[in-house]
């Protein structure tokens, strides 16, 4: 089987999902092909000549240097058409997101989104808020994939050496109708919450501002870096940068302690990679207990005090 | 300026799932059906840019069986001035590709200048419906979209990346473009609003009189997920709870 792997990076890295496709295309075929496609992918492109995988095309184009979907999409379609391969994979990214549709319209292939798992060419997706599962297939002989973070895992890589090759795409100005500008951050942190080894993470059940030193605090005793589920970003109580979830970070440390996160599933989708799970919560039915190792129910600002104590005396 | 917005009408949160006989999709007899919430941000939002404009026209689209006529007549009870209902009678399509080409089929002719479209939908949650459709009809497109800035021919988004990133964006019209959840705040209707929908017009296409080409991915089989994970309850008093975390990260997971 023949798969090409649609790789992401940005700030001159890998994406963390993009390592869990290559993975994924491990498991599923003998042939893969790694497409990076921008400027400022040297270590990317080192990265993937150190897998167990057929090659690396590289494309650098001036009107690609950085992501834009109309561009991409038209680089994307030309290396199937060029290629044909069997399977395109790609992280469920919000990247992915933006171009892979056009993709799957131009060249009238199914996209087949958000797989958490495959067994025996069944592909199986969350539907319904994440509450029933679907088995999806496609008639087709080629189609295109993604994957939700941690559907596999990055420590399953397989490792080897391949070379790379650039691909020249035709493309010119016309195609690129939308112009778009560079990325900014609206607070700037150096938090890097992807390489955490754990993380104390903060959810609603922390009630108020101010109780929000109690995460810090906690992470202080323990080494852990602070990370938060959306409601608290969006109440303006924690920086941005430190949000978890489909639309922050996509993480996966040894220990993720989580106080008050109920679980929703654009949460749940960032850290469910995480080794460990241990939940603080309120609610004996939150969702966040399905997925945690170690389920505590009860009221996160009796407990973290307690245990802050606890950890200062030993 | 003439904007479509597409709604689906969808289980609301609350609602029961029972799996039906065939085991392929949810019982629809007893669901109770809500309009999908992002796309209640991506309808607000039309109405936010023509009232900002001070003129133009709204159209609700949805496709599905009679039900979705509820949630075209509460967009129009919100304020847009017509709606297009999409007729499904037997079998409810899943597949995204023949969705956009009905889609594409039935809006055409009407020449739209911006269509919008909710992140994804809380059902199949496949996520791409607005961005197939803006290729197929040759469209700018541009996704997860938290701010507009509209002007004469073009119009500027701020779009949301991963992990605190943010991007501004400006694409010619006409453009299809897909609303991240929360930029907004969805009105209600008003009475006025909602006695004002009675008379507005919605049109009825038949899904037989559009042309898709042949379906190509399906929904098989749907099931309850199994739980994978063994979960250790730590109960007991305060002090038997922090020991034991206490001990989890030093003995199990091993971290201080």
């Amino acid at each position: 089987m023949n798969i090409l792997v649609v790789i992401e990076h940005s700030q001159g890295s890998i994406h963390r999902l993009s390592k869990e496709a290559i993975v994924g295309a491990q498991s599923l075929g003998n042939k893969v092909t790694a497409l990076v496609i921008g400027e400022r992918s040297e270590k990317t492109i080192t990265f993937l000549k150190a897998c167990d995988i057929e090659r690396v095309l590289t494309v650098d184009h001036e009107l690609v240097k950085s992501y834009n979907a109309d561009g991409y999409a038209s680089i994307v379609s030309q290396v199937i058409v060029t290629l044909s391969p069997n399977l395109i994979i790609a992280g469920h990214t919000y990247q992915t997101r933006d171009f892979m549709p056009r993709v799957s319209a131009k060249l009238r292939l199914p996209f087949v989104p958000d797989i958490v798992s495959v067994s025996d060419n069944k592909y199986i997706k969350q539907v319904l808020n994440a509450k029933l599962n679907a088995e999806i297939s496609s008639s087709m002989n080629q189609f295109i994939l993604s994957f939700q973070s941690a559907a596999f895992s990055e420590e399953d890589l397989k490792l080897g050496s391949c070379d790379s090759e650039v691909y020249e795409p035709s493309l010119d100005s016309s195609v690129v109708r939308s112009k778009s500008e560079e990325p900014f951050q609206e607070e700037a942190g150096d938090v890097d919450l992807e390489s955490a080894e754990i993380l104390v993470s903060v959810g609603r059940g922390i009630e108020k501002e101010e109780n929000i030193s109690l995460a810090f605090d906690l992470a202080k005793a323990i080494g852990a870096e602070v990370s938060a589920s959306r409601p608290v970003v969006d109440s303006g109580w924690i920086d941005s940068f430190r949000q978890v979830g489909s639309s922050g970070s996509n993480v996966a440390p040894k220990l993720y302690f989580s106080l008050g996160i109920s679980g929703a599933i654009q949460h749940v989708v960032g850290m469910k990679g995480a080794k460990s799970i241990l939940a603080i919560n309120k609610d004996p039915d939150a969702p966040i207990f399905e997925i945690a190792d170690y389920a505590v129910v009860g009221d996160v600002l009796e407990i973290v005090p307690r245990l802050i104590e606890s950890l200062d005396n030993s | 300026m003439k904007i479509a917005v597409l709604v689906k009408q969808v289980p609301g949160s609350e609602s029961s799932l029972p799996i039906n006989e065939s085991n392929d999709w949810i019982d629809e007899s007893s669901i109770t059906y809500v309009m999908n919430p992002p796309d209640n941000f991506a309808l607000e939002e039309a109405l936010i840019i023509k009232e900002k404009i001070g003129s133009g026209e709204v159209v609700v689209v949805s496709m599905g069986p009679s039900r979705v006529q509820k949630v075209i007549r509460e967009g129009l009870a919100k304020g847009a001035d017509r709606g297009i209902h999409i007729q499904e009678d037997e079998f409810i399509e899943t597949d995204p590709l023949v969705i956009s080409e009905r889609f594409t089929d039935a809006l055409k002719s009407e020449n739209f200048d911006l269509i919008l479209t909710g992140l994804q939908s809380d059902d199949t949650g496949m996520g791409q419906t607005g961005i197939l459709i803006g290729e197929m009809l040759g469209l700018s497109t541009a996704t997860l979209v938290i701010q507009t800035d509209l002007s004469q021919d073009k119009i500027k988004v701020k779009r949301e990346l991963e992990s605190g990133w943010f991007q501004w964006v400006e694409l010619p019209l006409p453009a299809s473009i897909s609303i991240q959840s929360g930029l907004n705040t969805p009105r209600y209707p008003s009475l006025k609003g909602i006695m004002g929908a009675k008379k507005k017009e919605i049109k009825i296409v038949s899904t037989s009189s559009l042309t898709t080409g042949a379906k190509v991915q399906a929904i098989d089989k749907i099931f309850v997920p199994a739980t994978s994970k063994q979960t250790e309850v730590i109960e007991g008093d305060l002090d038997h709870v922090v020991g034991r975390i206490v001990d989890i990260m030093k003995s199990e997971v091993k971290v201080i």
